[in-house]
């Protein structure tokens, strides 16, 4: 979809009418209805990908596989829709503590209010975290609380009505579950759990996004997101090792679905599919032949992402499964993961507690520099960041930084792995290794504090293309910042969604600015035994002293 | 509406408690009984509202990190705002209960023309969310000197403390003014911030004006009526000892409104957001450790019959092409 120019669209968030602006919206929030048209939101599921989910997980992914229009007022929603509705959200209220807890200490004191990027870019009330909670909340208190069951309205209860689920259907759908908020709450209160239970609630009635669930279908058929059949997603890489021969004059030459190699390899799979994620999976090949390491690929379980985690637990827990299940049957040792945000967060935070123990392997060592990694003790699955940078420290690989000179790279910390985990400083560490030209965003902007890219929790889809590049802004601008005092060209992340969506975005408000992943800079700077000596980067650009 | 209602829902209370205390056997209705049933009833509500949420389980561990996790040996961890020891969360819960780590971090935005979006540093709210908590408690603690005999040392400490400016007689105590400008400046700002008072409720404003009604009437009956504080005491020390007894018509009216409204404060608080008191402490993305690769997290509900699409059933969808393509298979 067409949308309008970047500078209009500037003066559009500086100067329209919106909260961000001053501007006070004349009804109060209850009485302004969602509005669906084109362009604010995501296309539905297309009905065969609802019924081939269904097959799996009938109760969780409700309603009637069917064609459905958002913008008409009819979405042939099940019978006493309604019912089904408070009964999973009265399933989930016994079964998580935190949305107990965050649907009853809210104080609305609106610390959280500007700091959800989806509010400084659409200055929409809604997008206040605390007003998206409210959403939920309303129809919480009105049918779980005392007061709500005595006051009605008095007390901010609202009945469960097809305006309401409106409202769930925009306003989940523009939360990106990058829990700023919640770092600057101060009980705590996560968006995040709140946009998960209500997009759950919204899946039990058929209400859902085709972005989402058909990149999860084909990661369930094909093994990931792209449906990649196993030769072609074989084929992929073997095209990059053609690439990186032509580049390095090495031929490096992974292995797929080996039994008992020593680790088994998982990225997403955008890395293998397109630009620029194919020049971070050039870096990892580059990275795990410079030191010999004894890894496979898997194409059965070919996805580190899992787009499950914007669904609901079930899908979620279906999709992680794969990983284990295919490290014992190759009988590998541990589990090392590429660069992805959310994909960490599933596993970091949920994979050991939903699909482990993993009894069967073992705590991940090193084989390079036989470092133990205790912090993957249960789960073992190590970051490769985490990984290459206990490398570097220990001197295992050789680098010349100069390689990256043609570029001036600052750091995009991505949501998941920044507040979800606290990986902050090991891509630094490898960064500042691997580059001689480095700025680090202003610090409102970074580490825990570091804004989403805009689009995340399948929201990378075209049809909303303004309301991403409207919620990618704090980024952008950030961005814009050091660009404009030190020359940035380059931003680099650890994340498979960012260096998708960051592309779009930085073209639009930026685009002198190119996207990298990590493992980009670390091929670039890798000194290879044998290798000719290289005239260009790892996307064919010439390095610096080599142009012309 | 917002402000209206809970403003009229106030002085009712208000205006009943100066009835009562008028009436025949209406002081020992709201000097008496109305305190105990208010105090079980908040103990009870408090304790009701704590095991409920208890009941529900945490399944996932899910902190959110705000600094440099526990890794390699060598990158100088966060260990309190990212803690992988219960030490650490500890150290966090300490820091969020007492300190208010989290609204301490607090920013405010602005759209500049370009668009230009700037962060500037905001300690607003949270110097007098401080304020207003610390002098709330100080004010409390200085109450049980009416419950209490002989006073607690503590106590009398705290009000020599509080009172050190030695202005007028009674004693002015500072905290008193503060109370007062902190309950001001947090009802001015959801009235005057377009943003807040756009999402305040009746929720918000009732708690604060009810909260003011209670300061406003204990300084009046402290140092405008002057209410016969010993025979105030001969009550409140009557309560605690379970043998109160009201010496009749010696003390003001404005005392039994003083006391209606803390009865009611009592009775509403475990129904309200007020129990973000204790919602603070249960906070998953507070106290729980982010050392979930380290110690496998139990989910008493995590389901054991969702499976994976099986390999088998992958290999049987695409073997012939693995086979093509060099990949090895399970079956030929």
């Amino acid at each position: 979809m067409a949308i309008m120019k970047a500078d209009k669209l500037g003066v559009s968030v500086a100067k329209g009418p919106s909260m961000m602006t001053g501007a006070i919206p004349k009804n109060d929030w209850w009485d302004v209805p969602a509005e669906f048209k084109p362009g604010k939101y995501c296309y539905p599921a297309k009905q065969e990908i609802h019924e081939y989910h269904q097959k799996s997980l009938p109760k969780e992914l409700g309603g009637q596989p069917r064609v459905w229009d958002p913008e008409s007022d009819n979405w042939l929603l099940p019978e006493g829709w309604e019912a089904i509705i408070l009964n999973g959200l009265k399933e989930r209220l016994d079964k998580f503590r935190s949305l107990k807890i965050f649907m009853d200490c809210c104080v609305r004191c609106g610390a959280c209010a500007d700091k959800c990027h989806f509010f400084l870019g659409t200055g929409d009330p809604k997008n206040m975290p605390v007003l998206r909670a409210e959403l939920l909340r309303s129809v919480y208190r009105n049918d779980f609380t005392l007061a709500g069951k005595l006051l009605g309205k008095m007390a901010g209860g609202r009945p469960m009505t097809f305006g309401v689920l409106k409202e769930w259907f925009m306003y989940f759908y523009q939360c990106t579950e990058c829990r700023r908020c919640s770092v600057f709450c101060p009980y705590g209160i996560d968006t995040a759990e709140i946009t998960m239970m209500g997009r759950e609630l919204l899946h039990l009635v058929g209400v859902n996004t085709n972005w989402i669930l058909e990149p999860a279908a084909n990661s369930n058929r094909t093994g990931n997101h792209m449906g990649l059949q196993p030769h072609t997603f074989k084929d992929n890489i073997m095209y990059l090792c053609d690439d990186i021969e032509e580049i390095t004059g090495i031929r490096v030459e992974p292995t797929f679905n080996r039994k008992g190699a020593e680790v088994l390899f998982i990225t997403p799979s955008a890395d293998v599919f397109a630009e620029p994620g194919i020049y971070t999976a050039m870096g990892y090949l580059l990275l795990f032949h410079h030191i010999g390491l004894d890894y496979t690929f898997s194409t059965y379980a070919s996805e580190g992402g899992n787009f499950g985690l914007f669904t609901n637990n079930e899908l979620m827990k279906k999709l992680n499964a794969k990983m284990y299940a295919e490290a014992k049957r190759l009988e590998v040792k541990w589990i090392l993961g590429g660069e992805c945000g959310h994909m960490w967060r599933v596993l970091h935070q949920y994979m050991d507690t939903m699909n482990g123990p993993a009894d069967f392997l073992q705590v991940p060592t090193s084989p390079i520099t036989g470092t133990r990694f205790d912090n993957a003790a249960s789960t073992k699955m190590v970051h490769i960041s985490e990984f290459t940078a206990d490398l570097i420290k220990h001197g295992k690989v050789k680098l010349d930084p100069k390689r990256n000179d043609h570029r001036t790279v600052t750091w995009h910390d991505s949501c998941n792995t920044a507040r979800a985990m606290g990986l902050l400083d090991e891509p630094r560490y490898v960064m500042q290794n691997v580059c001689n030209n480095f700025h680090e965003m202003p610090e409102n902007t970074i580490r825990e504090s570091t804004f989403c890219c805009g689009s995340g929790t399948g929201l990378n889809t075209d049809e909303i293309m303004e309301l991403r590049m409207r919620a990618g802004l704090p980024r952008a601008n950030a961005v814009k910042y050091v660009r404009d005092r030190h020359e940035v060209d380059t931003l680099a992340c650890v994340c498979a969604i960012d260096r998708a969506t960051l592309t779009s975005l930085m073209n639009y408000w930026n685009p002198d600015v190119n996207v990298c992943g990590l493992s980009e800079l670390v091929g670039n700077a890798l000194v290879m035994e044998g290798e000719k000596e290289r005239e260009t980067g790892l996307r064919f650009e010439p390095l610096a002293g080599m142009e012309g | 509406m917002r402000i209206l209602t809970p403003f009229i829902a106030v002085l009712a209370l208000i205006a009943v408690g100066l009835v009562a205390a008028q009436v025949p056997g209406g002081q020992a209705l709201i000097g008496i009984v109305l305190p105990y049933l208010a105090f079980a009833l908040f103990l009870g509500g408090f304790a009701y509202r704590v095991m409920q949420w208890a009941k529900s389980p945490v399944p996932f561990r899910i902190p959110t990190t705000c600094g440099q996790a526990n890794s390699l040996p060598w990158i100088k961890q966060n260990k309190i705002d990212c803690p992988s020891t219960k030490l650490g969360v500890i150290a966090r819960m300490i820091l969020e209960v007492f300190l208010f780590r989290s609204l301490f971090r607090n920013t405010k935005a602005e759209v500049h023309e370009g668009p230009k979006l700037v962060y500037g540093s905001s300690k607003f709210l949270w110097l007098f969310a401080i304020l207003f908590h610390y002098s709330f408690l100080v004010i409390v603690l200085r109450h049980m000197r009416l419950f209490m005999d002989p006073i607690p040392g503590f106590v009398a400490a705290l009000e020599f403390g509080d009172g050190f400016m030695q202005i007028g007689a009674p004693v002015f105590y500072q905290t008193n003014a503060i109370f007062l400008a902190a309950i001001a400046f947090l009802f001015l700002r959801r009235v005057m911030l377009s943003n807040i008072r756009y999402i305040s409720l009746p929720a918000d404003y009732f708690p604060l004006l009810l909260i003011f009604g209670i300061a406003v009437t204990g300084i009046l009956m402290r140092y405008v009526f002057r209410a016969d504080v010993v025979a105030i005491k001969q009550l409140t020390h009557g309560l605690t000892t379970f043998a109160p007894t009201i010496a009749a018509g010696q003390i003001s009216p404005i005392f039994f409104i003083h006391v209606f409204l803390v009865c009611a404060l009592l009775i509403y608080f475990p129904f309200s957001k007020l129990m973000h008191m204790a919602g603070v402490f249960m906070s998953p993305t507070r106290n729980m450790i982010n050392n979930s690769r380290m110690v496998r997290h139990i989910n008493p509900w995590n389901d054991p019959n969702i499976k994976p699409h099986s390999y088998a059933a992958y290999e049987d969808e695409f073997r012939e092409f693995m086979k093509e393509g060099g990949i090895p298979v399970e079956k030929e």
